[in-house]
């Protein structure tokens, strides 16, 4: 019997460690005879912790969101009961998350160990560098890549095999290939995952780009905000090495190649690949201008080939299985399949892979469960801050990256964040704002400026003085700075605004002409009433206020003086008759 | 020369990253990371030796330290919120948060309580998008937390001091 828990950051984050220990423990107590081990994350994140049980026919048994306390049931199905654990088993309708899913990127991801190289080797791991070395030539890596039609799966959708001939054919005798896993797009984990829970795919991954590309380094640049990460992909790089699948002659062929991590330091820009290169030679990471491309002028002016991890993660299965059997899967423009982070108001929300060319709608409801706490679906973010929201109306949207550039979003690194009825999308265009003109590294002035002004538009529209004509300046601003913007993070920044005044204009006009929040969000318009009739005059609000703003007599209704309120939302809070209303 | 607290650091603590770090090409921010663990934060006298030995003026090790969001240049708390305000955090209630720390702690973003316990950072994302709202206290992870479960958090901290 194999006992596994799922020890990614969510699973760790929501207890897993703990509930490992008390499984160890139990079993010991027990005298069970079952083997105890990890695994990475399965991307079920609303069920973590996860405890999977083969029993000794090999069937499995998933457990889902188990406590310490069900160590001793594990323990006692460790002994022969397996009944014992009945009760924590995933329901069918959850498990569906995953049978609907198409996983090839994370296909590894929360059932190998991810500290044991021989789990990636048992699973058929290293056997696609292998054939690479052995039976294909540089060239013939690069035609089968082309043939599965991968795109960079960071955001920007451009052919692998091009760039990765660019590289190859450049002049220069040292070239880098570099893994961009600086996944800064918030809302966005997958990359986190693949390194968490299948740090050698990534390791064979470039191994074959660098082959393909004739580079003798790889470097992968994650972000600080990874330890995890680091860790579990710096063991299995010391285990690759020590098996002979980095450094010299590599699996005995006259391929050199070796691998070292750089860690970043904060800097949402760095995701984008020039500024990435400065950051990786010790600069600010300041974006360069393109052309010299780094495939001809890169790390150290030297040909540089940047993926992201994602893309990475496809290339070992395309070499093992062919470049058709990627392309079969998808839609004419968009081939493979996507990884997509869901978040937000959903009921499942975790890691959701699927073949490019199912529909928003079938994302977000038939997998994803639809919208938590019985409210409406309102909007979905893609893209992060370079994205945009698409909204109901456009839920049969066929995730394609032309379909989804149509909208006016991006299909971005693959952050899905659902919003509800309760989200304000005047306040969601000032949170990217807020963000970006943050990030934002200062070099052009259409971005250093852009984004502050649109960002002080934004909050005064969201403080309740927005005035005629900000609508019109802010689409004003948007177009100048996607025109004279350096870089993707000024290019794409307007995108948020762009599309929250496309599709959720009236939103706009009630904050500006009515000074009033629809979503009743925006702190500053929000008006605090007590209804009389509902009021019994408890008194509990009037002293819980910090401002001293309710006033009423014991048993008599009270009432709030708007002029003093803070809008804390405490008196609604303490208040047990629903007397207090928001609008 | 003391730092800008007057303190004077030990700045042969810093001799074995340079030694680790020689020769080594694009490692400022490396040695910068490096220098951050051993003294909490960067100093002023640890960036000028840091400028020293990198061959580099102090203003261009300034210019890359501040650059960087993960830099720090003054002691922090006790206790060290990074607060997540990714977009599923925000959309799952961090704002509620931020307000708790500033109405039971004063406490705003980059800054620390006069007691030197708490430190909060507003951080972009941790990538533990479905547990959130989330906040890393010294490093782990608090998921799905609540007004509530921030101020329990906080007495208990408080505490133990």
């Amino acid at each position: 019997m194999k006992i596994i828990v799922g020890e990614g950051s969510c699973g760790i984050a929501a207890g897993a460690e703990k509930v490992y220990s008390a499984i160890e423990k139990q079993l010991k107590k027990t005298g069970a005879k079952a083997q105890l081990g990890i695994t990475g994350c399965l991307g079920m994140c609303w069920l973590e912790p996860l405890v999977d049980i083969y029993d000794d026919s090999g069937a499995l048994h998933r457990l889902v969101k188990v406590k310490e306390s069900d160590a001793e049931k594990i323990a006692a199905a460790a002994n022969g009961d397996i009944c014992a654990v009945a009760q924590l088993e995933i329901d069918p309708e959850d498990a569906k998350f995953l049978e609907q899913q198409t996983r090839i990127a994370l296909r590894n991801c929360g059932i190998c160990d991810p500290m044991s190289i021989d789990a990636y080797i048992e699973r058929g791991g290293y056997g696609a560098i292998k054939k690479a070395l052995t039976e294909m030539t540089p060239e013939g890596v690069i035609e089968e890549i082309k043939i599965s039609g991968l795109a960079g799966r960071g955001g920007a959708g451009f052919p692998t095999w091009f760039k990765w001939n660019a590289a190859r054919t450049a002049m220069g005798a040292d070239k880098h290939l570099i893994c961009n896993a600086d996944e800064g797009d918030p809302g966005a984990f997958m990359d986190r995952a693949v390194i968490e829970s299948d740090p050698h795919t990534l390791i064979e991954g470039m191994l074959i780009g660098a082959y393909a590309i004739g580079a003798s380094e790889m470097i992968v640049y994650v972000r600080a905000e990874y330890p995890l990460a680091v860790v579990r992909l710096k063991k299995a790089i010391e285990d690759a090495r020590a098996r002979g699948f980095l450094g010299k002659n590599i699996m005995g062929s006259s391929f050199d190649c070796d691998m070292r991590i750089k860690m970043g330091a904060g800097a949402f820009v760095c995701g984008e690949e020039t500024a990435l290169i400065e950051s990786l030679e010790g600069k600010r990471g300041m974006p360069r201008l393109k052309p010299p491309f780094p495939a001809q002028s890169g790390y150290k002016n030297e040909p540089s080939n940047i993926n992201n991890v994602e893309t990475f993660a496809n290339v070992a299965w395309i070499i093992e299985n062919g470049g058709e059997a990627f392309s079969a899967l998808g839609t004419p423009d968009s081939k493979g399949t996507k990884v997509f982070a869901l978040t937000g108001k959903i009921k499942r929300g975790g890691l959701v892979e699927i073949p490019m060319g199912k529909t928003l709608r079938e994302v977000i409801f038939d997998i994803g469960g639809g919208i938590k706490g019985g409210k409406r679906f309102k909007a979905v973010q893609m893209g992060g801050p370079s994205g945009g929201c698409i909204p109901e109306a456009l839920l049969d949207t066929v995730i394609d990256y032309k379909k989804l550039a149509a909208t006016g979003a991006i299909m971005g690194s693959g952050g899905m964040v659902v919003m509800d009825e309760d989200t304000c999308m005047v306040g969601m265009a000032k949170f990217f704002l807020d963000f970006t003109a943050k990030e934002s590294c200062g070099k052009c002035v259409h971005c250093r400026l852009g984004t502050k002004r649109m960002q002080e538009i934004l909050s005064r529209i969201a403080d309740g003085e927005g005035k005629d004509g900000d609508v019109e300046l802010l689409l004003e601003l948007c177009a100048a700075i996607k025109d004279g913007a350096l870089c993707g993070l000024g290019q794409t920044a307007p995108n948020p605004v762009l599309t929250t005044i496309k599709y959720f204009r009236d939103e706009y006009d009630a904050h500006i002409s009515e000074k009033k929040c629809p979503a009743h969000s925006c702190t500053a318009l929000l008006r605090y009433t007590i209804d009389p009739d509902q009021c019994r005059g408890c008194t509990l609000c009037a002293k819980k206020c910090p401002v001293g703003a309710i006033s009423g007599e014991l048993k008599s209704a009270h009432a709030i003086d708007t002029e003093k309120c803070i809008k804390c939302g405490q008196c609604k809070s303490v208040c047990r008759f629903g007397a207090v209303f928001v609008e | 020369m003391p730092d800008q607290k007057g303190i004077q650091n030990d700045l042969s603590r810093l001799d074995p990253v340079f030694a680790e770090y020689e020769g080594v090409y694009g490692s400022l921010i490396s040695i910068l990371q490096e220098a951050q663990e051993i003294y909490g934060f960067l100093p002023d006298d640890v960036l000028a030796r840091i400028a020293e030995k990198t061959g580099n003026s102090i203003a261009q090790v300034r210019g890359v330290a501040t650059f960087y969001a993960q830099f720090r240049f003054a002691p922090s708390g006790k206790y060290l919120f990074q607060l997540c305000c990714g977009t599923a955090c925000h959309v799952n209630g961090s704002r509620a948060l931020l307000d708790v720390l500033e109405s039971e702690l004063s406490l705003t973003d980059g800054n620390t309580t006069p007691d030197g316990l708490f430190t909060l950072n507003e951080v972009a994302c941790l990538g533990c998008c479905s547990l959130s709202p989330v906040v890393m206290v010294n490093g782990e992870v608090h998921s799905s937390m609540t007004p509530e479960k921030l101020r329990a958090l906080i007495k208990e901290l408080s505490s133990q001091g």
